[in-house]
């Protein structure tokens, strides 16, 4: 009888997404595989677990720190949050959860756009935060990467977005969907432009994400061990009934198979992005 | 470092050189004169054996184990600046066919080539140089992209032939090369492709339309291998020295057919004795076509570049 209390009742272990932290809190950060390191020495590291090389979760801060140049830059359209026009109700409402999200990640909401020096030359950013209700697209998100783009476009700037997602927001239903649509069509005009536009897919990029503006870089990039995919890994094998391969849908995966021009570790980030551009805009390369 | 059958004269002279400084170094005796003179032997006999190759000794040499390979030019011209890029964004990242950004001088170029390896593991990881359909998707993605940016194009040519493979055809190999050569007829950014080794049929062409078309010395490039040919057309693998001679595959034969726009000289002893001297001479060449090409329009690189392949074709009207 003894063994039953090891069976698991409930099938899964359910974490409720708001509970999901993106940057460990606290002095010591244990690693997936069981390395133990410092806090400072992570941030110190580039969030890196310097033993096993893990690539912990971030967001958009420390994004935006390690790419712009003294941690200095200005935050785009920083007020616009979401509605609910669905007046959409799960286990709870769209509302209250949007405002426990806020309240807990003092976010507004999945994405934060930015300008700012990297190595002394403008860049546009957005970044995906993976804490604010699973880094999920819905108006909002499309609505700041698109004025984001059209900031890139008016003032002849490079375009980045760095991707972390679960996808399409479900609250908001097919408007959710339709920021696929939008962003893509900010892209093209980006693209018509010819401004070069990098999308890096961090650990998650999934769903609506993958099907819409983390696949459509001029070049494709991503940091090692990442998740990467349209349809999640359990989706896949439910689906199928088959085994998948050890390495699935992890950035790896996706080289493999095409979809990144590269994989660069989060130290040698901000070197090859700025390498990229100085050789896609023909300009002298940044030391 | 290795020998072909017709080097082995050179290989005697140089291990006879060894040998007598080696002598000088263990023993009082001055060699120094002997030395000399082997030198100047060996000197001697390097330009008799190269100033009379026969077709099939620079297809053997084209295909030479010490040859150097893309990476190995690009790695040379461009050091640090070079950025590799991956992949087809359809099914693979072939790695038979390499593209990237580098820097010569100031300028940016999108550079694309087969690519051979340089020991068996390397040469199976690298599919001995022959793309699937994936391969020359990517090189077309690069190729694109740098039209996009209004950058130059680089093509190094090397290949044995496309993969001949079941996976290759379900996946549209002929497809795939016809789609780069048509695209790369229209390419409004100058194109620059050197032949540095084998330059195989479709599988070259693939990568080989291009506004300035170099050969490097001791290479080739034809509609088939001697060997294929051979087989094909004398029904035995014998009759591959008659079968490149009847090709007319050298880089002299081409240029004489009006195929190709220039020849780059090997220096003495071919590519792999003096891979430094064979970078130099390609990054030159590839500078002074760049700065043929340069000043001209979108719709003069296009046209003239199309009025070049139009004139190709021999016959009676």
């Amino acid at each position: 009888m003894a063994a039953a209390w090891f069976k698991r009742t409930q099938k899964g272990i359910q974490t409720p997404t708001e509970e999901k932290k993106d940057v460990p809190k606290g002095l010591w950060y244990k690693s997936p595989t069981g390395k133990i390191v410092d806090a400072e020495q992570l941030e110190s590291n580039f969030y890196v677990s310097p033993e096993d090389g893990y690539h912990v979760r971030i967001g958009s801060n420390e994004y935006f720190q390690i790419l712009f140049d003294d941690n200095k830059y200005k935050e785009l359209d920083k007020g616009l949050s979401a509605k609910d026009p669905l007046s959409f109700k799960d286990t709870k409402k769209y509302t209250d959860r949007l405002k426990t999200a806020q309240d807990k990640t003092g976010l507004k909401d999945a994405v934060r756009t930015a300008v700012g020096k990297s190595k002394g030359k403008e860049l546009v950013i957005a970044c995906m935060d993976f804490k604010f209700i699973g880094g999920s697209m819905g108006s909002v998100v499309g609505e700041k990467i698109a004025r984001a783009a059209d900031y890139a476009i008016q003032n002849n700037l490079p375009f980045m977005i760095i991707s972390k997602s679960g996808g399409a927001r479900m609250q908001e239903a097919a408007l959710s969907l339709m920021q696929l649509a939008k962003t893509s069509v900010k892209l093209a005009q980006l693209a018509e432009a010819k401004l070069p536009y990098i999308s890096l897919c961090t650990d998650p990029t999934t769903g609506g994400t993958t099907a819409s503006f983390a696949m459509l870089g001029d070049i494709n990039i991503s940091e090692p061990g990442a998740l990467i995919g349209f349809a999640g890994p359990r989706v896949v094998k439910d689906t199928t009934g088959k085994d998948l391969p050890k390495d699935f849908q992890t950035s790896e995966f996706l080289k493999e198979h095409g979809f990144l021009d590269f994989i660069t570790k989060r130290s040698e980030l901000k070197n090859k992005v700025n390498l990229y551009l100085d050789l896609i805009q023909n300009q002298p390369v940044r030391a | 470092m290795e020998y072909l059958d017709f080097e082995l004269p050179i290989k005697e002279l140089e291990e006879q050189y060894d040998r007598a400084c080696n002598i000088g170094e263990e023993s009082e005796v001055d060699v120094t004169a002997t030395c000399k003179q082997i030198e100047k032997k060996l000197k001697e006999k390097k330009k008799e054996i190269y100033k009379n190759l026969t077709a099939w000794q620079r297809v053997q040499l084209s295909r030479h184990p010490n040859r150097p390979y893309t990476l190995d030019y690009i790695n040379a011209i461009c050091g640090d600046t070079f950025l590799e890029l991956h992949g087809d964004r359809s099914v693979k990242d072939d790695k038979a066919m390499i593209g990237g950004l580098g820097k010569i001088g100031d300028q940016s170029f999108m550079f694309v080539g087969q690519q051979k390896g340089f020991n068996t593991k390397t040469r199976q990881y690298r599919n001995f140089g022959m793309a699937n359909p994936e391969g020359y998707r990517k090189a077309l993605r690069l190729m694109k992209s740098a039209e996009k940016f209004n950058l130059p194009v680089v093509c190094f040519v090397d290949t044995p032939g496309a993969y001949p493979g079941l996976e290759a055809e379900e996946r549209g190999q002929g497809e795939a090369i016809a789609r780069n050569i048509m695209e790369m007829t229209r390419l409004s950014v100058p194109i620059i492709v050197v032949i540095i080794g084998e330059g195989a049929s479709g599988g070259a062409l693939g990568i080989g339309v291009g506004n300035k078309v170099l050969m490097l010395e001791n290479t080739w490039y034809s509609v088939i291998s001697p060997e294929s040919c051979s087989s094909i057309l004398w029904r035995s693998w014998e009759y591959k020295e008659t079968a490149a001679e009847a090709l007319k595959l050298t880089a002299e034969d081409m240029k004489k057919q009006k195929l190709i726009d220039e020849i780059v000289k090997e220096p003495l002893g071919g590519a792999h004795s003096d891979r430094e001297g064979t970078f130099k001479a390609v990054e030159k060449s590839i500078l002074k076509s760049f700065e043929e090409l340069k000043n001209l329009s979108k719709e003069d690189l296009i046209s003239s570049r199309m009025d070049k392949y139009l004139d190709m074709g021999v016959y009676k009207d």
